[in-house]
């Protein structure tokens, strides 16, 4: 007979939340969330959900390029979405195109990181870490990167905000009126790859989505307007990342599995109780 | 050249490359604004390539094209634009008040508004008759009016003429009635023009002044009451039309045969 574990509260959870290591994680995770929410509106928008999914694909060999020569994981999946991001900015807007080049890319990165960890001899353990996060052995170098990603995104987004809209409803129009469609669409890109480095080390390669696209997908399906969208989306990944962290110093469960748990169940609920004009 | 009346549409000579291959040359006309043109030909003829040319997208490869008297890249927001393939997925999402405003911010860095561009959103949204749909979302909209609401958003910027590729493709008969007469109000309640690519002239021929045809690799333009014509049509289209005028003063044409 396999004995089952039994998941039972930690009696010491009050001081495992706050504890050196969860005020990091607390920061790290609230700081991409942040970042997440506001790029995923634009992504839902723009329809480069697919993009985000292989940008963190495009990352993985980059997290594990960094362990094998042992520099920071953030530099190494920096160096890679933002190479990534560039060159998918750069084969242009065709959709079928694209997708079938980003695929293509993706798949032969995701074998590229492979063969890096198989390399890293203390891959095993890390590898995971890439694939799931583990926003708990967030670094303070770590949090400074961050930092500096989620200033760069907000100015981006504030200095953008309305031709982003613009060339993601209207491109035609837009470029008519003289806006850069794809000079905006590499700036975007990079914000998502900035975005994407850092929600990798928080739920993993595997599962981005739960950050990036479902926190604006719940948020539309509530309100149409587009501010009161992005900054609902903005909260609904900072509840789950919190949410997930409480969980998981009650639970001793990795935060990973909350988060997602948080986003998806929000997701359903407002699936189900969205209003008939959502 | 000079163009002291600056209220026209322009071409002087031009030939009109994509690639390798000249689409459509020796395009030569100034038409009056504001005024109603159609702009007809067979696919592929040129003419989605004659309004780029208009709104700056694309140079011409000789001549000169010249808008309310500048070149159209500093006349862009002069011209209003409706593409073919206005619907595009990620509008969706916005309601139709967002959707229009962006016609006038949406080309602006940073977040300043323009005074007074509540009231002009309100003006475009009632322009098109979609007062009332201000809060839904465009997913929620029929084809014809998130048409509408991609005319609204095109009036935005108060251009002199409207510039629409293929408007009554994809409409029922009413709705292209509707459409015409919306492009006729425009004309006679704002003085906005229009220059509308379309295959059948009859829902517009009402209200139309003048007609460019793309015809055998060349671009042309007359006043209606030329254009409108049996031989010239029979050529253009490739099959047999005639023009019939009735005793109330209505004209129109129809296809009498097939292709040879
Ligand atoms: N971006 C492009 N590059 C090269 N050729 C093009 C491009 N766009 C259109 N063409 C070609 O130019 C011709 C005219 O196109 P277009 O102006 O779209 O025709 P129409 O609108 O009359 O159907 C077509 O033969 C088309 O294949
Ligand atoms: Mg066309």
């Amino acid at each position: 007979m396999i004995e089952l574990p039994t998941v039972t509260v930690q009696e010491n959870w009050l001081e495992i939340l706050t504890a050196d290591f969860m005020r990091q994680a607390f920061i790290g995770g609230i700081i991409t969330a942040v970042a997440a929410g506001a790029i995923g509106y634009f992504v839902i928008l723009r329809q480069q959900a697919f993009a985000s999914h292989a940008l963190a694909h495009i990352g993985f060999p980059g997290a594990t390029a960094a362990i094998l020569l042992g520099i920071p994981i953030t530099l190494g999946m920096v160096t890679f979405t933002v190479v990534g991001a560039i060159a998918m900015a750069l084969t242009g807007n065709r959709l079928n195109d694209r997708d079938i080049a980003t695929g293509t890319i993706l798949a032969f990165a995701t074998g590229l990181g492979l063969l890096f960890s198989n390399i890293a001899s203390t891959a095993a353990a890390n590898v995971q870490n890439v694939l799931f996060g583990n926003l708990l052995a967030t670094t303070t170098s770590q949090l400074i990167s961050f930092a500096v990603f989620l200033f760069l995104i907000c100015l981006t987004i504030a200095i953008c905000y309305r031709p982003l809209l613009f060339t993601s409803i209207s491109p035609e129009v837009a470029r008519a009126r003289g806006l850069h469609t794809g000079r905006l669409n590499l700036i975007f890109l990079v914000t998502l790859a900035l975005t994407i480095t850092m929600a990798v080390q928080v739920v993993g390669v595997l599962l981005v989505f739960a950050l990036i696209v479902t926190p604006p997908a719940t948020a539309l399906l509530l309100t149409a307007r587009s501010l009161p969208a992005l900054f609902l989306s903005i909260g609904i990944g900072t509840f789950a990342v919190i949410g997930g962290l409480v969980l998981s110093a009650l639970f001793n469960l990795p935060p990973t599995f909350f988060i997602v748990s948080i986003t998806t169940l929000l997701w359903v609920i407002a699936t189900i109780t969205r209003p008939q004009n959502a | 050249m000079t163009s002291s009346a600056a209220a026209t549409i322009a071409l002087t000579d031009v030939a009109a490359r994509r690639g390798n291959t000249t689409i459509w040359d020796q395009g030569s006309f100034d038409i009056p604004q504001p005024s109603i043109t159609a702009v007809i030909g067979p696919n592929g003829s040129g003419k989605s390539t004659l309004l780029h040319l208009l709104l700056g997208l694309l140079e011409p490869y000789s001549g000169t094209v010249e808008v309310f008297g500048s070149e159209p890249r500093e006349a862009s927001e002069q011209l209003g634009f409706v593409p073919q393939s206005y619907h595009v997925p990620g509008s969706d999402y916005l309601t139709v008040l967002e959707y229009v405003r962006l016609g006038k911010i949406g080309n602006q860095f940073f977040w300043r508004s323009p005074k007074g561009m509540d009231q002009q959103v309100a003006d475009a949204i009632e322009a098109v008759g979609l007062a009332g749909y201000e809060r839904r979302r465009l997913r929620h909209l029929s084809g014809g009016e998130q048409q509408r609401a991609a005319i609204a958003q095109s009036l935005m910027n108060q251009p002199k003429t409207l510039l629409m590729d293929e408007p009554f493709a994809s409409l029922d008969v009413r709705h292209q009635q509707r459409l015409a007469e919306l492009i006729h109000g425009l004309r006679m309640d704002h003085s906005i023009g229009s220059l509308v690519v379309v295959h059948d002239l009859n829902p517009i021929l009402p209200y139309l002044d003048g007609v460019i045809y793309l015809l055998d690799g060349h671009a042309h333009y007359a006043p209606t009451s030329e254009a409108v014509d049996e031989d010239l049509l029979t050529h253009l289209y490739g099959c047999p039309v005639q023009v019939t005028r009735t005793a109330q003063g209505d004209i129109f044409t129809r296809v009498t045969g097939h292709a040879p």
